[in-house]
């Protein structure tokens, strides 16, 4: 995307579009990647709640696959996934391997 | 307007707080925003003093906020709500607005604890109609890991380097929970977002409440922590369950514990995954150790009482 120039911007800098910041992917930083296991899944959503980077996908209650353009690899998911039956549903794997 | 509090009926509302902010990975402070901001339906105001979640959740012509959002300076977030506060009831008063619309104030520990206190003591003395949320992370992260006076005893921070001289941070934290209750305002109360319920309905319950409202909610940092990234959930837990940061309220003077550990764990649980305290498990720091556990013990014991007798 190309950077506005100050002419382009509104009086003040003020920014008029809430949520904007969609438009910035932080999916790049990320240096290890989570892998959802549907079958170890037990919808619990404890991912979604805990990811500081609204990276969890979830519709009508029902989790869905990471978003990784902004999931940044912190891996708190996986470590507070319960799993089912001692196997995790969300591992962490290097990326680029 | 209350809000079912199940993780399943929070997942269908829309984002208040989006993702593409560019706090770090693995950072508390964007959990507890996200958390506080899906507890109400009511639309929110809200007013961020300088720090890590105001610096870098708008950036440029980016902002993570889907709700009115003021950036406002390191020292006076609870001032300038307290301005639009006022405005609001003035357009109310005039019949010129009719909606019902509520104030949070965002602020680190640096911005609350320091810079910010008088404003935020003034705005709470003043008794306008709003919520100051502290997010702890104990030191001036943005900046550098500099020492705040949120900084636990014995941490190792980039103004007091633990080494030959000092072992890290020779001052307690101060009580600012407690300072704040001190104020005689009608609810006061402590979270974490481990605890991502308990902390959800004292949103809920201090938005219902009319007055102004403080709640300290602790926000892990891995890189001030030097801990791991994806840390912060268990060891938000973990300064819970070792009576570091324990979970209670304060509504109209009368102390309430909202979750008692099942097991009081010892400090150096919490300790040990971070290396800020690192330099206290040598064996010549052992005394510093000690007293750190002596002091949680003692301010447990003492809230115990309180919450006991009142």
């Amino acid at each position: 995307m190309k950077p506005k120039g100050w002419k382009d911007l509104p009086p003040g800098s003020v920014v008029l579009e809430g949520g904007s910041a969609a438009k910035f992917k932080t999916g790049s930083w990320r240096a290890f990647r989570p892998i959802w296991k549907e079958e170890n899944c037990i919808q619990c959503l404890f991912c979604w709640i805990y990811c500081p980077d609204m990276a969890v996908k979830v519709k009508d209650g029902k989790r869905g696959d990471f978003d990784y353009d902004y999931c940044k690899g912190c891996g708190i998911c996986a470590l507070e996934c319960p799993g089912k039956k001692g196997q995790k549903a969300i591992v962490m794997t290097e990326e680029g391997k | 307007m209350a809000t079912t509090l199940t993780l399943k009926e929070l997942s269908k509302k829309e984002d208040r707080f989006t993702h593409g902010h560019r706090m770090c990975s693995g950072c508390g402070a964007p959990i507890v925003v996200k958390i506080a901001l899906m507890a109400t339906d009511y639309p929110v105001v809200i007013s961020n003093a300088t720090g890590c979640l105001e610096v870098s959740s708008c950036i440029s012509e980016f902002t993570a906020w889907n709700v009115p959002w003021i950036h406002t300076a390191f020292e006076n977030a609870a001032a300038t709500l307290s301005g639009v506060e006022t405005m609001y009831r003035s357009l109310k008063k005039q019949g010129k607005f009719d909606r019902e619309v509520k104030f949070i104030a965002f602020g680190g520990d640096g911005g609350t604890y320091d810079i910010g206190f008088q404003s935020l003591s003034g705005a709470m003395e003043r008794g306008h109609d709003m919520i100051y949320i502290c997010y702890d992370n104990g030191a001036y992260m943005n900046t550098g890991i500099q020492r705040s006076s949120a900084t636990p005893l014995g941490a190792d921070t980039t103004t007091c380097p633990a080494g030959s001289v000092i072992p890290g941070k020779l001052r307690s934290r101060k009580n600012l929970t407690k300072i704040m209750a001190a104020h005689n305002i009608p609810y006061v109360a402590q979270a974490s977002p481990s605890h991502w319920q308990d902390l959800a309905k004292k949103i809920q319950k201090a938005h219902e409440i009319k007055g102004p409202k403080f709640i300290n909610v602790i926000a892990p940092c891995n890189r001030g922590w030097r801990s791991k990234t994806n840390d912060a959930i268990m060891l938000s837990r973990l300064a819970v369950n070792t009576c570091y940061w324990p979970l209670y309220e304060i509504e109209n003077g009368t102390t309430k514990i909202t979750v008692t550990p099942k097991q009081k764990l010892p400090i150096v649980d919490f300790l040990k995954p971070q290396g800020r305290f690192k330099h206290l498990f040598s064996p010549e720091n052992e005394g510093l150790l000690t007293q750190v556990q002596d002091e949680i013990d003692r301010e447990w014991e003492k809230l115990l009482k309180e919450a006991k007798t009142d």
